[in-house]
This record gives C-alpha cells, structure tokens and sequence, in this order.
C-alpha cells in the first residue's frame, strides 16, 4: 500500500497512500512560497541586529537602531511641539490680556483652547459648553467665580472645592433643612422670595415671609436683591438663569440640601500653556467680561 | 534524514514535540519578564489600594467595566494628548488580574483619577445620557442604592497579599476600619487610614449620609486611578522600552 508510483497522466510520483484508489501528489512546494520563507528567515535575523530582540541575563539586545517604542512617542510629541514652539513660548510669556489683544496669538489660543476643552472639559460642561444640570453654561454672561479672564484662568487652574488643590475656589452653602437651620414652612417661603425675585412667584404673601428670613440667611452671599457675588461663587438669583433648576420643588431642594458642585483642579493636570488657551477660548465663548 | 513521518504517524511523540515548541515560545517570550529588573519600573507613589477602593475595583469588574473601558494609555502621541501619561508595568504591579482590557466602546479609564468631580461620577452612573447624550454605557443606578458588603474585606486583602501585593499585617486588621473611614472625611480614623495609605482621599464619594455604598466603593476606585505615580520624580528615559 505504501508504495510510491508515478502517476501516469502528470508523471509525478504521488506520497505512496493509497485511499480506495485515490493517491496523493507529491508536488515539491512552490518555489515563490520556498523564497518568501527563506527571505523571511533571512530578514530576522537583520531584525535582531537593529531592534531590540533577545532577552539576556540582566537584560536584553537593544539593537543598532537604539528604537524603543516609548523613546519614539517622545520624538514624536517633540516634534510637533518644535512645530508650534514659537507660538507656544510666546504664550507662556505673554499676559492673558496681551493673548487676547495679539490676533495671531489669539487664533493660536482660541483653536488649541477648542480641541483641549473638547478633550477635558466637554464632559461636564458639554460639547458646545452649553452646561448640564449642576454644571454652568459657559456660553452666558452669568459668571458664578467671575468672568473676567484671570478669573477663568484662576478657576480652570485651581478647580474649585477640590482637594487635590489648596487654592481651589472654597465656599459652602449650609443644608437650611437637613441641618435644623429653618423651618421646612420657612423654606418654603424663601423659596417663593427667590422665585419672586425673576417674577416667578405665585404666591406674594409667602414671598414677603421669605423676604426677612432670606436677609437673614442667604444675602450675607447672595447679595440684599439676589445679585449674587462672585467672591462666595454665590449665584446669582434675580434672573432666569439656573445651575440646578429654577422650578420650585428644585430651589425648595437645593435650600434644603445645599449644593455643592467641585470642579478639579486642571493646572494639576494640564500644562500653563494649554491653561492659558483654554482661559482665553472659554472668555471668548460669549460671555467673557 | 530525519523522518517527520514518524512524528505525524505517533500521536504521543507529536504532543511532545508540540509542548518542546511552545516552551521554546514561552521560555524566551515570558520567561525574562519574571526576571529582568527592567519590566517594572522603579517609581515613587505606588501603594496598595485602600480597602474601599479594592472594594469598588471588585465592584468593576464584576460589572464587566473592563467590557469597554481599557486601562492602558498606550505609547502613542494621539493618547498621551489625550489621556496623559502612557501607562507604566509599574501602575498595575498591584493589579490581580490588570484591567488592561482590549476593547474601547468607551474611553480609557487608566487615568480617569481626578479628571471628574465625585458627584459627576455619581450622576453619570446613574444615568450617563444626563451629561453624556451621545453616550451608549447603560445607567448603574442600583449601585447608588445598595449597601456595600464588606465585612469579609479583610480577606480580599490577604488574598492579595498571597499573590505579592504588600499589605502589611496593621492593614489586614484594620482593613474594615479603614474603609469605613474612607467614606467618612470626619471620623477618627482617616489620619491613621491616611497614614497606611499614603495619598488616598476620604470622602464622602457618593454624597448621601449613612453606610457605605457601592457607588462610594466604585467611584473611590475610579478617583484613584492613574494618580499614584509621582511624574515629576519620573525620569522617563531611563526607562524607554
């Protein structure tokens, strides 16, 4: 059975298997495939002359080449930095005011401060900045911590009620309800004062009730007419605009339980360039004072 | 010659010649990582996790998190812009098994320590079209509302010990008191807590009064990560790889 023979119609000897009369081809294999494996062999051995290869004792081949996949992320990250260095070095130096004022630095400025803001800051205060719930709008006037853009820079480096930072921006509103301070009735009728103060109220007797307890309570941050301040992050409250919702069962909530939104500290995370260009893209969404 | 035949026609002698090929593989593959000094790299910061944030990292995994989040900024420019640092061997030595993962529905986690405040973690959780609208990560409300277990904690960390992380005896005994400190920024032991783990941050991560929960358990795992090296300590190119 297992006797070669040569097949009579190709005249190639077949492996000598024999399956109910079926026999199988000895073909050598291809030459091209041959050469391609034998190129291959061939081109290994060059790879472990000038790439790291071996392990050794108390170590490995580093290769001629000297590559290391780490080293050549740090060309690359060099390389595109030596392209925009220029820019990049007159920013630092710069003030954020003479940033603003320089139209070449600006454009420079407002177009690395979009694609940081999309990587780092999108995700709280959206993609286009238009906010979420708890998380300022940055298209408005409205500032909490100011508008000015030292103001924004000085939030964006150090964050605010963070703890990784000892300069975040710090203030705590008191949980009026859930700390015993007021009343749940009385809470109740500040809520309507605030409400009134955006001519939202309906309900004018329980709105002047408020009236005493919110000087007593809330003006000493908030301002006597609602106007906010900036130095406490205090809101302003006599118009529509709203972190946590201005309907009523929101604000009674938020009297009630305080609140108390962190924003990290990205002068941690984030080089002075980049903070920089990000204070002058979000002062000029809008806003900006 | 050498007849091949021999070796197709023995079952027995083809695994062996099978098994002598694979150990050549991982001989000279895996083998060195045990023993070259250079695989993990010597950096400052790295501790143990706390009690709670190993608690939070069981938590993790247990929801498949590593499903579509890896852990691993590869050395690549796009992602070290994007996510910062690449990853270091030596930022998951504490990790049994790594959370490296191989797919990315969502982005990578390796370095999300920090990035986000505590609440945003809570809401986007709970329900993540809430910040994110374009998001598809299904919401995790349950966790914010289920006591965490934890009373059998202090064997998750002796386990861990058995497979080479360095938790000491004081923090196998204590493990239950410190991760009761860790969601509780006023209570005794956060200064001892603080001390067995250097850099970790008490807090009341998930915002609501009383027992800890899953979510503090999940968000304090979260906050750490990527932030225990000391970069500016880092010299990187003694380290190129």
């Amino acid at each position: 059975m297992s006797e070669r023979h040569t097949d009579d119609f190709t005249g190639v000897e077949t492996t000598g298997h024999e399956w109910d009369g079926i026999r199988e081809l000895d073909n050598p294999l291809p030459r091209w495939w041959q050469w391609i494996f034998w190129a291959c062999v061939v081109w290994s051995i060059g790879y472990w002359i000038v790439y790291p290869a071996w392990p050794l004792v108390s170590g490995y081949t580093k290769g001629m080449f000297g590559y290391s996949s780490r080293g050549e992320v740090a060309k690359e990250i060099a390389k595109a930095e030596t392209g925009m260095e220029g820019q990049l070095e007159q920013i630092r130096q710069a003030s954020l005011e003479q940033i603003r004022t320089n139209a070449n630095l600006r454009e420079f400025a407002l177009a690395g401060g979009r694609s940081a803001f999309a990587v780092n800051c999108s995700q709280c205060h959206g993609s286009g900045a238009q906010g979420f719930k708890g998380y300022p709008n940055l298209n408005d006037d409205e500032w909490i911590w100011g508008g000015t853009i030292d103001a924004i820079a000085y939030t964006i480096t150090h964050g605010i009620r963070n703890t990784e930072d000892e300069d975040a921006r710090q203030s705590d509103m008191p949980a009026f309800g859930r700390d015993g301070i007021l009343e749940k009735a009385q809470i109740n009728d500040v809520a309507e004062y605030v409400l009134s103060m955006s001519g939202q109220s309906s309900d004018a007797s329980a709105a002047a009730r408020g009236k005493p307890l919110f000087t007593d309570n809330c003006a000493a941050c908030h301002g006597e007419n609602g106007g906010g301040s900036h130095e406490f992050g205090a809101p302003a409250l006599n118009n529509d605009l709203w972190l946590y919702g201005g309907d009523k069962a929101t604000i009674v909530e938020t009297i009630s339980k305080s609140r108390r939104g962190v924003m990290p500290a990205w002068g941690k995370h984030l080089d002075d360039a980049t903070v920089k260009q990000l204070a002058i893209y979000v002062h000029s969404l809008g806003g900006g004072k | 010659m050498f007849d091949h035949g021999k070796l197709e026609k023995n079952s027995i002698l083809m695994l062996v010649g099978i098994l002598i090929v694979v150990s050549i593989g991982g001989l000279v593959e895996i083998a060195p990582l045990f023993y070259l000094e250079s695989t993990i790299e010597k950096v400052k910061g790295m501790r143990p996790y706390t009690p709670l944030e190993l608690a939070g990292r069981n938590i993790y995994i247990r929801e498949g998190c590593y499903n579509c989040h890896s852990q691993m900024v590869r050395p690549f420019r796009d992602e070290v812009e994007r996510y910062g640092h690449y990853s270091l061997a030596a930022e998951s030595m504490y990790d049994h098994p790594f959370q490296w993962g191989s797919k990315r529905t969502g982005p990578d986690l390796a370095r999300v320590g920090g990035k986000y405040s505590d609440e945003w973690h809570s809401t986007h959780l709970i329900d993540p079209r809430s910040l994110v609208p374009e998001s598809v990560m299904p919401g995790y409300p349950f966790l914010a509302k289920t006591p965490l277990k934890y009373t059998d904690i202090a064997k998750h960390l002796e386990t861990n010990r058995m497979v080479g992380v360095p938790y000491d005896d004081a923090m196998i005994e204590a493990a239950k008191a410190d991760l009761e400190a860790q969601v509780n920024p006023d209570a005794d032991g956060v200064e001892a807590m603080q001390e067995r783990y250097p850099g970790a941050q008490a807090r009341n991560f998930d915002g609501q009064p009383g027992k800890p929960t899953e979510m503090d358990a999940l968000i304090s795992y979260l906050q750490v990560l990527g932030t225990m090296v000391d970069f500016s300590s880092y010299k990187a190119e003694e380290n190129y790889r």
